[in-house]
């Protein structure tokens, strides 16, 4: 199948803006579930709210375009109760660290095999460019014209602090290793989380003096390195990209399995 | 004694009743007074292969029940007061997407954390109007654990027959009082379940779109129909919308399916209401007290009658009406500040004769608290 | 990502939003932005197929055929 099978096509041209990383990332999300050879009508896809939560409208799978930071709680009732199913739960970088950063640090606690992705822009974009728990301190934003005196979360680090099995970083601008990830965040038998640095060159580009979404892509590759690289000894400022944690652990839905065969046997 | 008679609390036979509807999946948080009704299900819901989940706080206890029902499950959240408020940006998410969800609000005193371990009515208003913009919700309660049996297998079928989210609104004194229940047996009251769409797999499949008798079969995620769902406006494939007719019929729709309805929907009970002239309106633990009153006033002669609510939403107002009739003076009994009394007076053409007898500190309506007003009204003090 | 090689990028003009990130990131810099803002295959023999710009097009109007 091609990339136009798994996409709803009179929806098109989406409503991204010129050179918005979502789309790369959802075009990453339908080659690894092609290369994956994943039935359509065995994937889920649950989203929340924002620019990120609108690529539930273009996916041809079941999609379930939710509230704001609550997908993954969407999500856990749609896997806990079918958990033969594929879930995927794309949402953005305040979607899952700010309004619902308690519900991802729970579904990685439980690891529950949801994967979720984080198309991490650094901003509010739906609304219009406000700073988000990843916006860097100095950086501006609508609501940091003076410069934002937040700090923001290392989404890896707090993923794996929260307990997630698989943990992984990635950029835009590395489409093929992005697509390998999200290929194994998907296989991942447990919490997955990737968190993938996405452009937005509207909002976050104009504020933080990013000419275009072509320099925020080099940014992303002048500025990131493989995990333990030699680089990154000698450039401790470079983001690591690259799957950080990948363990087996048991995960949620089998382990309720257990609980089921126990309770009946007491019947 | 038989085996299906047991001697319960309120939320135990709130749990009975769910898994006689066919309850599959729950998710909650814990909070007094309702606690019991997760303690019991995490029992036994595995044992019929079911699912528990005490997830990390209401709002996703909310959603999670959401997703569940969407893959075709029989879903339910309970919560008391301040887990009320926080659930209901979802509870507005069932009501877009018509997704067939149970919730129970077993009352305690408010506002904020207010009275954790007491008995409230307080949060009728908050039940129709918690979500924000316009909507139509079910709304149903009991006085006693064998009514609160009946409207909770009620409330299922019914969230499943309309694709709604159906709201269980007991109080404390319901939810912690043990007295007798017989369990009916199996079939003793019909269990509806999902209707499920019959279009095939290829053909074009309309989640929104009603049939003739304004029902929407379904299609569980996971199934051969894949389609979008969500909270914005939308049109009859589940698809975003700003079209202004499609907006307009959908939000008809969404009220009409319920409030167009309203006979089919309201249940009440009645308690010598033929000769009365003075007339009783309550529900929940309330109605105990109203009927114990009404009892005790026809031993002395009094044509004294009692109309007990199981529905508040949508409000029975034609029913009221007619049964308000030829009653010389109405009294509401409840445990809050007049929610209900100021749909009774909406609801007849002579508002004045109808008075509040209540109670706002926690405290159970005693007898004497109606007693009291009916003095009053008598013209003989309090 | 199974494709042959020797595949061209197809470019669908209506889904083109004109980002320029295929034309910057192109090995062989065998795409241009034409007068409209839309990507074009201008040199189509430097083209090796490699994908990398139907990957990276945020409005996926670039396929491989």
């Amino acid at each position: 199948m091609a990339v136009k099978d798994y996409i709803r096509e009179k929806f098109f041209p989406h409503i991204w803006c010129p050179g918005c990383g979502h789309g790369i990332i959802m075009g990453g999300l339908i080659r690894a579930i092609e290369t994956l050879q994943k039935e359509k009508n065995d994937i889920v896809i649950v989203s929340g709210i924002g620019c990120s939560s609108r690529i539930c409208g273009y996916l041809d799978f079941h999609t379930l375009h939710t509230i704001h930071g609550r997908a993954l709680a969407f999500a856990t009732g749609v896997k806990l109760s079918r958990p033969e199913l594929t879930v995927i739960a794309p949402m953005g970088d305040g979607d899952a660290f700010a309004i619902g950063g308690n519900h991802l640090i729970h579904a990685a606690r439980r690891n529950i095999d949801i994967t979720a992705i984080i198309m991490n822009n650094n901003i509010y974009g739906m609304t219009g460019g406000q700073y988000s728990p990843s916006t860097g301190y100095g950086e501006f934003a609508t609501t940091a014209p003076y410069s934002n005196i937040d700090h923001p979360f290392d989404f890896v680090n707090l993923a794996i602090g929260a307990g997630a099995s698989f943990v992984a970083r990635t950029t835009t601008y590395h489409v093929t290793s992005m697509i390998k990830i999200i290929e194994k965040a998907i296989m991942h038998h447990g919490f997955s989380v990737v968190e993938i640095m996405s452009q937005c060159p509207t909002y976050f580009g104009r504020k933080n003096k990013f000419a275009s979404a072509v320099e925020m892509l080099k940014y992303y590759r002048d500025h990131t390195t493989p995990i333990g690289s030699k680089d990154k000894k000698n450039n401790p400022d470079l983001i690591e990209r690259g799957i950080f944690i990948e363990k087996e652990m048991p995960e949620y839905c089998d382990e309720y399995d257990k609980i089921i065969k126990m309770a009946s046997k007491g019947e | 004694m038989k085996d299906n008679v047991v001697f319960v609390q309120g939320n135990e036979a709130i749990v009975e009743a769910a898994l006689y509807a066919g309850l599959n999946f729950f998710a909650g948080y814990p909070i007094t007074p309702s606690t019991e009704i997760a303690e019991l299900l995490s029992l036994r819901l595995p044992q019929k292969g079911g699912k528990f989940i005490q997830m990390e706080d209401e709002l996703s206890s909310m959603c999670a029940i959401i997703g569940a029902s969407l893959t075709g499950k029989k879903s339910m959240t309970a919560t008391s007061g301040p887990g009320f408020s926080l659930k209901q940006e979802a509870i507005g998410f069932a009501v877009m997407t018509e997704t067939p969800s149970v919730i129970v609000n077993v009352q305690r005193g408010g506002p904020s954390t207010g009275l954790p371990t007491s008995g409230s009515q307080g949060d009728v208003m908050q039940a129709k109007w918690g979500t924000h913009g316009e909507h139509a919700i079910i709304t149903m309660t009991a006085s006693n654990n064998q009514d609160a049996f009946a409207v909770t297998v009620d409330a299922f079928n019914l969230s499943e027959t309309f694709r709604t989210p159906v709201i269980l609104l007991f109080d404390e004194v319901v939810a912690h009082t043990r007295e007798r229940l017989v369990i009916p047996k199996p079939d003793e009251i019909k269990v509806i379940q999902r209707l499920k769409t019959s279009v095939k797999e290829g053909t074009d499949y309309h989640p929104y779109l009603p049939r003739e008798d304004g029902r929407l079969p379904m299609s569980d995620f996971g199934g051969v129909h894949r389609y979008n769902v969500t909270g914005l406006a939308h049109d009859m494939w589940g698809f975003p919308t700003t079209d202004s007719t499609t907006v307009y019929n959908l939000m008809h729709h969404l009220v009409d399916k319920i409030q167009g309805h309203t006979k089919e929907i309201a249940r009440t009970k009645e308690y010598y209401l033929d000769d009365a002239e003075c007339l009783l309106i309550s529900y929940g633990s309330s109605a105990r007290t109203a009927l114990h009153v009404t009892e005790d006033r026809r031993l002395r002669g009094e044509k004294i009658g009692l109309l007990e609510l199981q529905t508040l939403w949508p409000f029975p107002a034609e029913e009221v009406k007619k049964k308000c009739l030829n009653a010389s003076c109405v009294i509401v009994v409840e445990m809050n500040m007049g929610q209900i009394l100021h749909e009774v007076k909406k609801a007849i053409d002579d508002p004045e004769k109808v008075f509040l007898a209540n109670q706002i500190n926690g405290s159970f309506i005693k007898p004497s608290d109606v007693l009291n007003i009916i003095r009053i009204i008598q013209g003989r003090g309090a | 990502m199974t494709k042959k090689k020797k595949m061209k990028p197809n470019i669908k003009r209506e889904w083109c939003k004109g980002c320029g990130i295929c034309v910057e990131f192109c090995p062989e810099d065998a795409l241009i932005m034409d007068e409209m803002e839309k990507a074009v295959l201008a040199y189509p023999d430097k083209c090796t197929g490699c994908m990398l710009c139907e990957l990276r097009c945020p409005d996926l109007a670039i396929e491989l055929v």
